[in-house]
């Protein structure tokens, strides 16, 4: 697993995808911590982290949409497939480098937050549980990207489809807004990213909502997994 | 030591390799030997655990490749037809991937160089893969399947694409190696097999035709004697003449004068022949015998006599 996941983080920094998503990313999102905290003048984030939510969604397949399609392009899932490792590990040290790789550029709203500590002190409990439901948003959507990825042998596919899910996730509790049968409002509800999302900015660690994005994670690393033995039998 | 059982692999209702049963014994070259499309990469894919099989078993060094599949799959290094090249890594990282990839317990830097010694990139190790040749490119991954140095050797086509000096070099590299490790290589070039292997076994549609040592293998395969033939006369008599001679089994024109008579080995149908021709009134130019080639055997055998 350690191999996979160096060769994985070397990947994004020996080509330009790791420098372009940071590049993206901390632009994005700079621009949105000076819209909506130094503009508005204020040292609440929360603003700033409901803008981010639907920015993860989209930053996150640039991230994953070569990790399994290239390898399948290039025959290079060859090489990890008759390699003694079990098909867990290479998902999973897969898994892990995207995760890294999401968490450095997550890393800058640290520097917002110092930002904001200087004119005056910012409710750290807010940031920090805020953060943590960022890396446990984006472990679900990695998750999810990543079985889209493993469907597909283009990567352009992968990012499109994965993009189209990301807009699907952003619009999932609007959707429910529409819907007058009760009980499916209450499903898409429970299953809103959103809504689980929003449960961390109240400085409060929501144990639900761990669990839900855990859920996700696994639950697609599962799948992403049971595509390869899928494949290696039919 | 690589032993195969009743392999099947079944593709919706295409089946791909029907019931193949072979071994390779320690420190044995195995040529694998078929025309495209007969299911030599399926098989090597099956053998490596890359592809499941619909039924049969696969043994390496004693390991199910099913039920152990880590033990099974650490004795075996695999180059397959395109080999597995991470295109933006320099060629020494990618082995020390490799080398991680397949927690091999040896002096990593040690062991890397002796390989890229064996395969000679020593002086490109820094070199980013992509900007490799097409034979430097297949050396790095036959070295790639050489990190660890495991028992068994499977290589798919490993001289396909390569300029004839690269295919020398390569042909006597496999030769090297396989005084050291079980080696199963496939090809659909017979002269490659001839040179390189102690045995050949011969796939077709998916079955094996033919599983002998290289040198009784166009016995093994024709199993019938040749004579060819130059005589004057109406093609249609000629022919005539020619197949009513006791022990004859097939006659064929090949071209202008030229006939190829087959009969049945052991018998001499040469007294025969010049006696028929001659009541026909067909003067004999020449006539010479001779087994077949081993391509015309390899033909025979893949075109299933359909000529």
């Amino acid at each position: 697993m350690a191999a996979i996941f160096k060769r994985e983080i070397g990947s994004y920094f020996n080509s330009a995808v790791g420098y372009v998503v940071l590049a993206v990313f901390w632009f994005f999102s700079g621009l949105s911590f000076y819209t909506y905290c130094l503009l508005y003048n204020t040292s609440s984030m929360s603003m700033f982290f409901a803008s981010i939510f639907l920015m993860i969604l989209l930053v996150i397949p640039l991230i994953t949409m070569r990790s399994f399609s290239e390898e399948r392009r290039q025959k290079t899932e060859q090489a990890l497939l008759t390699a003694p490792v079990n098909l867990f590990e290479i998902v999973f040290g897969k898994f892990l480098a995207a995760f890294v790789m999401f968490t450095l550029s997550t890393a800058i709203f640290v520097v917002y937050a110092i930002i904001i500590a200087t004119f005056t002190a910012p409710d750290w409990a807010v940031f920090f549980t805020t953060f943590l439901g960022v890396l446990l948003l984006g472990g679900a959507v990695i998750a999810i990207d990543l079985f889209i990825s493993a469907m597909t042998e283009s990567q352009i596919i992968a990012a499109t489809i994965a993009i189209g899910v990301g807009i699907l996730i952003d619009r999932l509790s609007d959707l429910a807004s529409y819907i007058n049968t009760e009980w499916v409002t209450n499903v898409i509800n429970k299953i809103s990213f959103d809504k689980h999302f929003s449960n961390f900015s109240t400085g409060i660690i929501s144990l639900p909502s761990v669990v839900f994005f855990l859920s996700v994670a696994a639950v697609f690393l599962f799948l992403t997994a049971r595509i390869y033995e899928k494949r290696r039998w039919s | 030591m690589v032993e195969i059982k009743h392999l099947t692999k079944r593709y919706g209702s295409v089946l791909a390799v029907d019931d193949i049963s072979f071994s390779a014994d320690s420190g044995e070259i195995l040529g694998l030997l078929g025309p495209n499309g007969a299911g030599k990469s399926t098989t090597l894919n099956i053998i490596t655990g890359f592809l499941s099989s619909s039924g049969g078993s696969v043994e390496i060094e004693g390991f199910d490749i099913l039920e152990q599949p880590k033990k099974a799959k650490e004795k075996i290094g695999y180059l397959p037809e395109q080999p597995p090249l991470y295109q933006e890594m320099t060629v020494r990282k990618y082995l020390e991937f490799i080398f991680d990839l397949k927690k091999v317990r040896l002096p990593k830097k040690e062991h890397i160089d002796e390989v890229l010694t064996i395969v000679k990139l020593r002086d490109v190790d820094r070199r980013i893969i992509r900007n490799l040749s097409k034979g430097y490119r297949q050396r790095v991954g036959l070295a790639g399947a050489l990190i660890g140095n495991p028992p068994v050797l499977i290589l798919d086509e490993p001289t396909v694409g390569l300029d004839p000096k690269q295919i020398i070099e390569t042909r006597k590299l496999i030769k090297t190696l396989g005084k050291k490790h079980t080696i199963i290589f496939s090809s659909h070039v017979l002269s490659e097999v001839a040179a390189i292997c102690d045995r050949v076994v011969l796939i077709n549609k998916g079955q094996i035709v033919a599983d002998s040592p290289i040198d009784k293998l166009s016995e093994v395969i024709s199993g019938t004697g040749m004579l060819t033939l130059e005589v004057e006369g109406g093609r249609n008599t000629v022919k005539n003449a020619l197949g009513a001679v006791d022990g004859v089994r097939r006659v064929t024109h090949t071209s202008g004068n030229s006939y190829t008579v087959s009969f049945e080995s052991g018998t001499d149908v040469r007294k025969g022949v010049f006696r028929a021709l001659a009541k026909a009134d067909c003067p004999i130019l020449s006539m010479t015998t001779g087994g077949l080639t081993l391509e015309e055997s390899f033909l025979k055998l893949t075109e299933g006599g359909d000529d």
